[in-house]
């Protein structure tokens, strides 16, 4: 799943800035999984900006509310009236919801409260790590299931490098080297060969490194649009 | 174009033709400076001048900002001496290496070492965005590319006079997982790497082990391997090697040695610490390098003196390396087809 976090208080009040009325838009997906902008968070954020503002002596109207998805149109076009009510809306979606929110309403104000952070997974209750980097082009049929380029700091596709020590990263030691660990996995399936050919270099094109990216289902698509 | 222009050799640098006469070889390192002040490179070049047959200039260690190895190398050539350009995948893309790669040739350059590059969380500009679009093994495969089959990483031709390279790649035999790096080395074997220039080697024994191995799967018959010195300045620099940096491993008797070194030395007198450590950590690498000579397979020694050039010169004197062998003179090119 997308995972994120709040951002500070005071830089959201800073986005805020002068706006009396502001809308928090929760979403009941992603985020709502990883406590970053739920129902619940949604909540505790509209109250905290009141509380702030009131202390202030300039005391804001926070409402909030949320949806099941902000990343869906038919989700998000129900908040058309309240949005056109208020002078900024505040997302705590992740940065899809943010930028649907202000794509489906154009004239409104829509500010981030999150900052999206990676694709992954809880580990355990409290933690949450990066597994996917979403590079287009899959490989961990090669690694042992294990991705080198969400979870090596260098990318490496023939790791591991020279600073890998007691399974850990170079760069932190509460990081393990990704490749220890596919180097670990392979070895106890007897698959280590798969790590003695070269992996050649990447084709980055089908990653971020392309440009903005989009996929087209002639299959699903609606009759009406085909033939627009 | 071939090996033709290079006389069989690969680059036919002063390094390759030794190697390949089955010299002991002797290479050092020099860090450009953070400025832009060529005297810098001048005067480290003039410590190193006779003592070693090429020397590594560092790219942006330890993600640090110093003058580009390229321009440093430059600066070298002009002074006499051959460089290594390392060259990492931290900074640059597949593009951008090429064509300084390209440019380091035309200007004289002719041995490259290749590098992944320390992380920039290491360096001055931790905020930085790092490219790895390429890792070392695959950079190792495009300049041999460019080398022996005239075409760019994409499979373009080069049109006209192609960059050839003595091709190097780096090795830590002390990574874990341990019994993994004789393999990882076979790969870098196998992408087209020359020569190798290890991690610092302070743990003998299991450098031996590593070697051992190596010499099992018939390694140091296709690549020349350089074992990694490193002089020690002080108990504390030793310290620092053996607690601090991932992929070192340095036994404790060489901190105790350090520290024995300054024994009966009054605290306060810093100067006279100082030298004992530093005599000693001299007396250190030409043992090391002593005992690199013993050991099957190990075609030569890379000094790494950081900072400290000057202990380059009492080292090779020490170990007996000194004057540096000529090589063979390089046959001059057939007149070119054009």
């Amino acid at each position: 799943m997308i995972i994120a976090e709040q951002k500070p208080l005071e830089e959201i009040r800073g986005l805020i800035g002068e706006a009396e009325k502001v809308l928090v838009v929760g979403c009941g997906t992603c985020v709502t999984v990883c406590f970053a902008g739920g129902e619940k968070e949604a909540g505790i954020l509209a109250t905290s900006l009141r509380m702030a503002s009131k202390l202030e002596g300039r005391p804001k109207e926070v409402t909030h509310t949320t949806v099941q998805r902000q990343c869906e149109w038919e989700y998000i076009d129900p908040l058309r009236d309240q949005i056109a009510q208020v002078d900024a809306v505040l997302s705590i979606g992740c940065g899809i919801g943010v930028q649907a929110l202000a794509e489906r309403f154009p004239e409104a104000i829509v500010l981030p409260g999150l900052n999206t952070t990676f694709l992954g997974l809880p580990v355990e209750q409290g933690i949450w790590e990066e597994r996917c980097a979403a590079c287009g082009s899959c490989i961990l049929g090669l690694t042992g299931g294990i991705c080198p380029i969400a979870r090596c700091a260098k990318q490496l596709l023939n790791g591991p490098c020279g600073g890998s020590q007691n399974g850990v990263c170079e760069i932190n030691p509460d990081t393990p080297c990704a490749w220890q660990l596919i180097y670990d996995r392979l070895k106890a399936q007897g698959r280590l060969h798969l790590l003695m050919e070269i992996q050649p270099a990447k084709d980055w094109s089908t990653s971020r490194d392309g440009g903005p990216r989009k996929i087209t289902r002639e299959d699903l698509r609606l009759q009406a649009e085909q033939s627009e | 174009m071939s090996e033709d222009r290079t006389n069989g050799y690969k680059s036919g640098s002063r390094l390759e033709r030794l190697l390949k006469a089955g010299h002991f070889a002797v290479t050092a390192e020099l860090g450009p400076p953070q400025s832009a002040d060529g005297e810098v490179i001048r005067k480290k070049a003039a410590q190193l001048k006779g003592y070693c047959d090429a020397v590594n200039i560092t790219d942006n260690q330890t993600a640090i900002v110093r003058m580009s190895s390229i321009g440093a190398g430059t600066i070298v050539v002009q002074e006499g001496l051959e460089p290594i350009i390392q060259m990492t995948c931290r900074d640059r893309n597949r593009l951008a290496i090429q064509s300084d790669l390209m440019g380091a040739y035309a200007l004289g350059m002719r041995n490259v070492l290749c590098l992944t590059g320390d992380h920039q969380s290491f360096g001055n500009h931790p905020t930085a965005k790092n490219v790895h679009d390429l890792d070392s093994l695959q950079l190792v495969q495009m300049v041999v590319k460019l080398r022996d089959e005239h075409q760019f990483q994409c499979g373009d031709e080069v049109k006209g006079i192609e960059p050839r390279f003595f091709v190097g790649a780096a090795a830590n035999p002390f990574g874990d997982p341990f019994e993994w790096r004789p393999y990882r080395l076979a790969k870098k074997v196998q992408a087209g790497a020359n020569f190798i220039q290890t991690q610092l080697i302070y743990n003998v024994p299991r450098f031996e082990e590593y070697m051992a191995k190596v010499r099992e799967l018939g390694l140091h018959e296709k690549v020349y391997i350089l074992a990694g010195i490193g002089p020690l300045k002080s108990p504390g620099m030793a310290r620092y090697m053996r607690d601090q940096v991932p992929g070192l491993d340095v036994p404790n008797e060489f901190v105790d040695r350090m520290t024995a070194a300054a024994a009966g030395i009054d605290k306060e007198d810093k100067k006279a610490r100082s030298q004992a450590w530093r005599q000693e950590g001299i007396r250190v690498a030409i043992e090391l390098i002593e005992q690199m000579k013993e050991i099957e397979g190990v075609a030569g020694v890379h000094i790494m003196a950081i900072e400290w050039e000057k202990a380059v010169k009492p080292i090779v004197e020490g170990a007996g390396l000194y004057p540096r062998p000529e090589p063979e003179a390089l046959p001059s090119a057939p007149a070119s087809e054009e």
